[in-house]
């Protein structure tokens, strides 16, 4: 088993929440990670990305290969497609259809849409609207975690054991909120999967 | 043991808890400072009582480590490749003094450059400094290099040099702990004068450094970490330095490399290993994260009789980072690459946050300016240097931290008014207050403005060395206490500070603007809290 995947999103989004998770449920089956992460001067309202690595075998690279990312995961739209040279051929991008603007010359949001659109294997949702839905917009990224969960070959109970370790001390309230967020995400996407036949 | 999930900088952390230091010692700097931030937050490191607030700047932290290093107990010192440039006088003394207690200094390079200002390689440092260096491939190797470097530092009295870069400073791997060993007794060195560099003492010390040299080679060939793998392919040897060696094992699955590799992760570089791949190999490639150290020593200044490939002749890029397909192609393996970002994707580049205190300085500095010729702001290295970017365009210079108040004063001295420092409350006490010395010992004609958000911000807002001090700084350097003015830099108060900003712009003498006002995501996090 490998999984290459390319977390993406605007610095103070949470993206490594997701990373966090994964990387616990990853753990739990005794799956070797790495996990390169951007620190310091981008975390200031600029683009950020971290790589995670899964897999059974030992890792060498921090870093995944261009063109061999089988995952692209997004909190924003225009930053989903900034790492299309490291998605491979047959690989997944997964995002969040709710921009972030904090630039002037941020592109049209319908243009956004019709670049994911093209992306073969692609599921988009918005990911803010559902968790409002839910009751907490802040779980937003664990609605795009849920939505990537179909792909990532690992048991959607690990990633439910994960929550429940991640936000445990914060009590069963916030559980249950991510709990559902994760499972709002994962229908959206075996449904758009189902949907393709 | 279960294996911990560790950042390579908490691991190098965690190492130095679990083998006996005594204190730490660093100033911020990306991507070192989670060295430091591990252990001020761990419960282990609180119960050993280790020592770990942030020190003025790299020097003192360097120097404070030698002296924990002079009682015998170990010290590690952490700072970020140009950190370095700051401690160097203290550093390349280090290596004549030798250490007492182990003393490893980490210094993480940024190659890329991806909060830096340049990319230096500091193994020239270590080189330079002539000590032994270590430089880790993985989380797993960082670690257990930590406890090895503190065994050498200690067996062979010297300060060591452990060089790691961003890649394995912030990226994540499971690491296995070794058992925790105690903390040194207080033992001062057996010579009482190895510590003191009086020409007739260091001329001796230094004779005994050169001599030791044979002594850090020796090591390099036999502690284990420098590795020989022979591959059937005699067609080329590859040499690969530190974390290359994980984008070299990238390019072949199976692992199974058929040339033959010299893993370098220990230096004096490894001469008989060496001479053993270049006599045994038609011609050598050097993949080494950083400037070309070991090419260059190979290829010698006449390039004479062997083929060495790199950075140097273009098989490798000259500057930035490795990577997997940089690797790949330096080896004519079958490069991979996804599609082009599409033209729509605009760049996101960083930017100060939105009610940051430093756009209210920044807004009320250009109006101020406005009445004269462009050119006039010597800024410096923090959050406010993105006031270079549009819209405020504000600075035109940053160098160095300090340079603001000295190059101000240095085109003052040569009739440039008004001249004008911006700078910030961490930047000040770490290199700048000397610069205000020499101004107000000079008369220079300078406005300074030190931006106080009260914390380190463009790292993570560290605790300030500057906090409550600045006032008495600037009045005991010598700036008139009629021009140490302090106001807040709210938009409701813009109109009245920028009046005051405009009368110490006209006023032909040094004064200091204390612009104050707490950065707004320290603020948001002792809310939450
Ligand atoms: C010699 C050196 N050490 C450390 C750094 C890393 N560094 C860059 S900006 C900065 C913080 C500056 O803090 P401050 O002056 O208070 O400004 P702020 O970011 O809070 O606005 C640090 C530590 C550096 N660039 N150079």
């Amino acid at each position: 088993m490998k999984k290459d995947i390319i977390l993406a999103g605007v610095g103070g989004q949470g993206i490594l929440t997701i990373a966090s998770v994964i990387g616990l449920a990853a753990i739990e089956v005794g799956l070797f990670l790495k996990q390169a992460e951007v620190h310091g001067m981008s975390q200031r309202g600029g683009d950020v990305q971290s790589n995670l690595r899964l897999s059974d075998k030992e890792i060498a690279s921090d870093l995944i290969p261009f063109g061999q990312a089988d995952m692209i995961i997004s909190v924003e739209p225009m930053e989903s497609l900034r790492y299309l040279p490291m998605l491979s051929k047959e690989g997944w991008l997964i995002t969040n259809t709710q921009t972030f603007i904090n630039i002037p010359n941020y592109p049209a949001k319908e243009d956004i849409i019709a670049g994911i659109e093209k992306i073969k294997n692609h599921v988009a949702l918005d990911a803010e609207n559902i968790a409002k839905e839910i009751g907490s917009a802040r779980a937003a990224n664990i609605v795009v975690l849920g939505a990537a969960a179909p792909f990532l070959d690992l048991d959607y109970n690990l990633l439910e054991n994960a929550l429940n370790t991640l936000f445990g001390k914060k009590g069963e309230k916030v559980v249950g909120l991510n709990l559902a967020a994760l499972k709002a995400g994962h229908d959206f996407a075996m449904e758009k999967i189902e949907g393709r036949g | 043991m279960q294996k911990l999930l560790l950042l390579g900088a908490e691991a190098i952390a965690q190492a130095a808890i679990d083998a006996g230091i005594t204190g730490i010692f660093a100033y911020p700097g990306t991507p070192s400072t989670e060295i430091t931030e591990y252990v001020q937050n761990s419960k282990q490191a609180g119960e050993k009582k280790i020592r770990s607030a942030w020190s003025a700047n790299e020097k003192t932290a360097m120097e404070a480590g030698l002296g924990v290093s002079y009682v015998g107990k170990r010290a590690m010192v952490c700072m970020k490749h140009v950190g370095l440039n700051v401690a160097a006088d203290a550093f390349v003394n280090s290596a004549i003094t030798g250490a007492n207690g182990g003393l490893i200094v980490v210094v993480a390079d940024d190659p890329s450059m991806h909060s830096s200002q340049n990319e230096q390689d500091s193994r020239f440092y270590g080189k330079f400094a002539m000590i032994p260096i270590l430089e880790p491939t993985n989380q797993q190797e960082a670690y257990d290099m930590v406890h090895y470097g503190f065994d050498l530092s200690e067996k062979l009295s010297i300060p060591v040099l452990l060089r790691i870069t961003t890649r394995l400073a912030h990226s994540r791997a499971g690491v296995a702990q070794k058992p925790e060993r105690g903390q040194n007794e207080l033992r001062l060195p057996s010579d009482m004068r190895q510590f003191i560099l009086l020409p007739a003492i260091a001329r001796k010390r230094y004779k005994g450094l050169l001599a030791n040299q044979a002594l850090f080679l020796d090591d390099s060939e036999k502690s284990g970490f420098n590795k020989y793998i022979d591959g059937p392919d005699k067609s080329r040897g590859i040499i690969v330095c530190g974390i290359a060696y994980n984008y070299l094992m990238e390019n072949y699955p199976d692992r199974n490399v058929p040339f033959p590799i010299l893993k370098i992760t220990q230096y004096p570089a490894p001469r008989d290993m060496i001479e053993r791949l270049v006599g045994a190999c038609d011609e050598i490639l050097v993949l080494e994260e950083g400037a070309p150290m070991i090419e260059e020593l190979l290829k010698g200044f006449l390039s004479i009789g062997l083929t060495v490939k790199g950075r140097l002749d273009g098989t490798v890029p000259r500057d930035g980072e490795l990577n997997p397909n940089i690797v790949a192609r330096a080896l004519n393996l079958k490069d991979t690459y996804g599609q082009d970002i599409p033209d729509l994707v605009a760049g996101r580049p960083p930017s100060m946050c939105v009610g940051c205190g430093h756009i209210d300085v920044y807004n009320a500095l250009n109006e101020a300016l406005n009445e004269y010729s462009k050119g006039r702001v010597f800024s410096d290295i923090g959050c406010y240097t993105l006031g270079a970017l549009a819209p405020y365009n504000a600075i035109n210079t940053c160098v160095d931290m300090g340079a603001s108040i000295t190059m101000a004063k240095g085109a003052a001295d040569a009739g440039f008014f008004p001249a004008v420092a911006v700078i910030g409350d961490s930047t000040f006490t770490h290199s700048g207050m000397t610069g205000l010395l020499d101004a107000a010992n000079d008369g220079s004609s300078i406005t300074v403005l030190i931006s106080d958000n009260s914390t380190t911000g463009m790292t993570g807002g560290q605790k300030s060395s500057a906090s409550g001090k600045i006032e008495a700084i600037c009045k005991a350097v010598g700036v008139e206490e009629d021009h140490i003015k302090v106001l807040k830099p709210l938009k409701k108060f813009h109109e009245e500070n920028l009046k005051i900003i405009q009368e110490e712009l006209a006023y032909p003498g040094l004064s200091v603007i204390i612009p104050r006002r707490e950065c707004i995501q320290t603020l948001g996090r002792r809310m939450r809290i």
